[in-house]
């Protein structure tokens, strides 16, 4: 095993990008110290009352849950579909995948409209009562439905890239299939599973839609709701500070299950054979099935239910679904390139601060979007204002929002990617530079295209920044679901959050079907 | 490394186009609006139309737009807002220009800033809406006093963090004071209300049956018609005598003090004040509001401006934004918004 890469002082052509990005990453923070700062003690104050512990306990308890679940979900199916004879493996995949192209206030309205008070299911079954679903298990059910892909996905591609050998010596000798996934295939997982938890658990943090629409109190509510109260936007700073310290917590927990393994000797990417799942097959079945179901299929047949009930004269809006095409895609791009100095050098020059430096750019991750809005907002408004409300600030809102993502995409790339392969590159003649350009970049390019594909998948559902940091009467598909739900108007609604759902699946089934990575040459 | 390079220079490059469409060239007007797109569209058509002034509007929540205006300060590039309540309008009224008088004098002074930065442009009244299969009209309590008796016990829904419900609870304390108003929000809430996000799902929470009454601004009944059908079970009673459940709103516009098309924003101001403009919520709008300018009549089964008038308690709307901070803490302590 080896510890660390490529040894020395990272270049300052990778060290410069990365803390530029950085620190660029680290706006919205700036703006609530500033604002925060500006209110004097009383706001502080108001944090030592019984209501912010309760918040606190209130957002630790949706966002373990969430974790909880989406790990459990996503870990399960992933393991069944690259590693059993589950009938359909390949279909289960991209159907397992899917939800994460609706999006999480999108999910809530839906889960509502099928499980809610005289919803969809309440009506089929002509009973008086459901139990409740609104508070923790509705907030629970629509998060974990917008989340757990990202475990999924990249415990899948975990999965293709680790060696079977290992697994089927265990299996010859002896152990079951249960026995051999817990012991030999699980440690190999870990970074994968962290890193897809992280996403995970910062969306949970994060995210306004959800909670709001199920009405659990969570700290982005709170903060919501502060801004909303209008006289003063210091005591939402102050929340939203808070929230940046549970982020850290968060950070500083995963940073500390992370085992950096890189495999000593990459092995022959070959499929493994797939273990026989015997009289178990219907209940993995069934399991798929219960996800799928509930995930994908429930608010597919809300949508298309309201768009049946609405009147039909429904204009397909083009400009708008080329309008969120072409901002995603930009933010996909800016923020793949942006996330590589940061991963490499944390990965292959790993020191306190390189690691600090990958760190710091969550900043933004786990901030509801109407504080990286509204801290945009006063830079730009006041520091740049030839880009304010420009394409150019809401592509670069994106990327505060969601480089993370890019992140997780990298960096597991880059640990499968062993460190010798780099060294042999040094050893005969090539510099550090050309090492990473001709040798690095190549072989973690999967990773690459699986960070850009879900920059734009988020980028594509988002909406605070979005409303606010458009360029005047650039609608986009986001913005146009808001519009309408907000006068009520689901069924015409239905429309661009269907059409949403189709311009996302293509990239989703990119992303789900990526075979193994391709073979490692040994040097 | 030169290919990483020349990525990183193109995502700079990326980053440094798209344009900026935001320059106040003259002619343009820039308004940013809380009033959903659905709704007020036509009248922006209708303005540009009239004037020839081409109008770019900003569309999102009238808090968040309150709070967008008060970071960008000076270097605000909206010359009008226009808000769906007089708090929103409040927030940012150190950054409003005042309003010439004889706009002002369109309308009556209940529904304008005391010290004219801002302008009622149509009213909103708060009513009870209840399920028709479940209640009839007279069943319905006269007085939002009578909520808090057992037999209303979970049957009723209200939106506790939007702003209409919140400017409701001011009038109530301004009306009969703060103790008065605690008891009454104890009250209640040990009737076990239904709390919903906005008025919107109120309303269709009372159609679904899954609430009999809910406390809400008249016109979303329409919308939720609109939507599910001119059928569906739902009215609106609006109280009668000086009962705060009785309180006229308004939705109002008002001029930014930086405004660089100040012309075409005071005369978008006057515009929506005028009587066609007025005459549009009675005529056309979906939601049907209250006109606020004298002789324009509103639309059939909602009242007009005069008999409300008679109505609803005596309270200075212009003072909400002020007063906001007060309620929000007595709806915390009473456990509405925590």
């Amino acid at each position: 095993m080896v510890r660390g890469g490529a040894r020395g002082r990272p270049p300052l052509s990778l060290a410069l990008p990365a803390v530029v990005t950085v620190a660029l990453l680290l706006l919205p923070l700036a703006y609530l110290v500033l604002r925060a700062a500006s209110g004097g003690s009383s706001a502080w104050h108001g944090l030592w009352r019984r209501s912010t512990a309760d918040l606190l306990w209130s957002t630790g308890l949706l966002v373990v849950g969430v974790t909880a679940a989406s790990v459990t979900v996503g870990v399960t199916l992933a393991w069944l579909v690259t590693r059993t004879d589950l009938p359909g493996r390949r279909a289960w995949a991209v159907a397992g995948t899917l939800p994460l192209v609706i999006p999480s206030y999108v999910a809530a309205f839906c889960l509502l409209g099928a499980f809610g008070p005289r919803g969809l299911l309440q009506q089929l079954l002509g009973v008086d009562r459901l139990p409740e679903v609104y508070g923790y298990p509705g907030a629970l059910c629509a998060l974990t439905l917008s989340t757990y892909p990202y475990v999924l996905l990249l415990t899948a591609a975990a999965l293709r890239g680790l060696d079977p050998a290992l697994e089927e010596a265990a299996r010859g000798l002896g152990r079951t299939p249960f026995q051999t996934f817990r012991q030999v295939t699980l440690p190999g997982l870990r970074p994968a599973i962290g890193a897809g938890a992280l996403l995970v658990a910062l969306y949970s943090l994060s995210d306004f839609g959800v909670v709001s629409l199920m009405r659990y109190d969570a700290l982005t509510r709170a903060i919501y709701l502060q801004y909303r109260a209008l006289f003063d936007r210091t005591p939402a700073a102050v929340l939203a500070l808070v929230l940046v310290a549970l982020t850290a917590l968060v950070l500083l927990l995963e940073g500390r299950s992370r085992r950096r393994t890189h495999r000593s000797s990459p092995g022959v990417a070959r499929r493994p054979r797939p273990h026989a799942l015997g009289r178990w097959k219907l209940p993995a079945l069934a399991f798929c099935a219960a996800v799928v179901g509930v995930f994908l299929l429930v608010p597919t047949a809300v949508l298309v239910y309201w768009l049946a009930r609405g009147v039909g004269d429904a204009e397909l809006p083009w400009r708008e679904t080329l309008n969120s095409v072409t901002a995603s895609a930009l933010a996909a791009v800016v923020a793949a390139v942006a996330a590589l100095p940061v991963a490499f050098l944390a990965h292959r020059y790993p020191t306190f601060w390189t690691r600090l430096l990958e760190r710091l750019s969550f900043a933004g991750n786990a901030l509801p979007g109407i504080v990286i809005a509204l801290s945009l907002v006063f830079f730009a408004a006041n520091y740049a204002s030839p880009l304010y409300q420009t394409l150019a600030l809401l592509v670069f809102a994106y990327v505060v929002r969601f480089l993370p993502q890019a992140l997780a995409g990298i960096e597991s790339a880059l640990a499968s990617v062993s460190p010798r392969v780099e060294e042999a590159s040094r050893a005969l003649g090539r510099g550090p530079l050309r090492t990473v350009a001709t040798v690095t970049v190549p072989l973690v390019r999967p990773g690459i295209y699986a960070g850009a594909a879900l920059i734009f998948l988020s980028s594509l559902k988002e909406l605070p920044a979005t409303l606010l940091l458009r360029p005047i009467g650039f609608d986009t598909l986001a913005t146009e679901i808001w519009r309408l739900t907000s006068v009520g108007a689901y069924s015409r609604a239905a429309v661009p959050a269907l059409i949403l759902i189709a311009v996302s699946a293509p990239f989703v089934y990119l992303l789900s079907s990526r075979h193994e990575p391709r073979p490692v040459e040994h040097g | 490394m030169r290919k990483l390079a020349a990525f990183w220079m193109l995502a700079v490059a990326l980053a440094g186009c798209g344009g900026s469409d935001n320059a106040g060239e003259d002619g343009t007007l820039t308004v940013y609006s809380g009033r959903e797109e659905e709704l007020v569209a036509p009248l922006f058509d209708r303005f540009e139309e009239e004037t020839g002034i081409e109008v770019e509007v900003r569309y999102a929540d009238s808090a968040e737009l309150a709070a967008t205006i008060a970071e960008e300060g000076d270097n605000s590039p909206a010359d009008v807002f226009f808000a769906q309540d007089p708090g929103s309008l409040g927030a940012v009224e150190d950054q409003l220009a005042e309003l010439p008088e004889e706009i002002l004098d369109r309308v009556d002074e209940r529904f304008r800033d005391a010290d004219g930065r801002w302008v009622g442009t149509s009213g909103r009244a708060r009513v009870i809406v209840y399920n028709t299969d479940e209640l009839s009209e007279d069943e319905v309590p006269d007085s939002v006093f009578d909520l808090p008796d057992p037999k209303w016990r979970g049957r009723i829904g209200l939106a506790p963090t939007n702003a209409s419900f919140q400017a409701f609870v001011t009038a109530m304390r301004l009306d009969v004071g703060d103790e008065r108003t605690r008891q009454w929000l104890e009250g209640l809430k040990a009737n076990d209300p239904k709390f919903y996000e906005k008025n919107t799902p109120t309303v269709e929470a009372t159609a679904s049956g899954e609430i009999d009454l809910g406390l809400v601004n008249h016109y979303y009944l329409y919308l939720v018609k609109a939507e599910q059908g001119e059928d569906t079970s739902i009215a609106n009673k609006y109280l009668p005598g000086d009962d705060p459940g009785a309180l006229v709103s308004v939705a109002g516009a008002a001029v930014l003090e930086g405004a660089e098309n100040a012309k075409g924003a005071v005369r978008f101001v006057e515009f929506l004040l005028s009587d066609e403009s007025q005459r549009f919520y009675t005529e056309e709008a979906e939601e049907a509001e209250i006109p606020l300018v004298d002789g324009i009549e509103p639309r059939e089964g909602v009242p007009s401006l005069d008999e409300l008038a008679q109505r609803g308690p005596d309270v200075d709307l212009s003072s909400f934004g002020a007063e906001l901070e007060k309620t929000l803490e007595l709806l915390n302590e009473t456990g509405y918004t925590s």
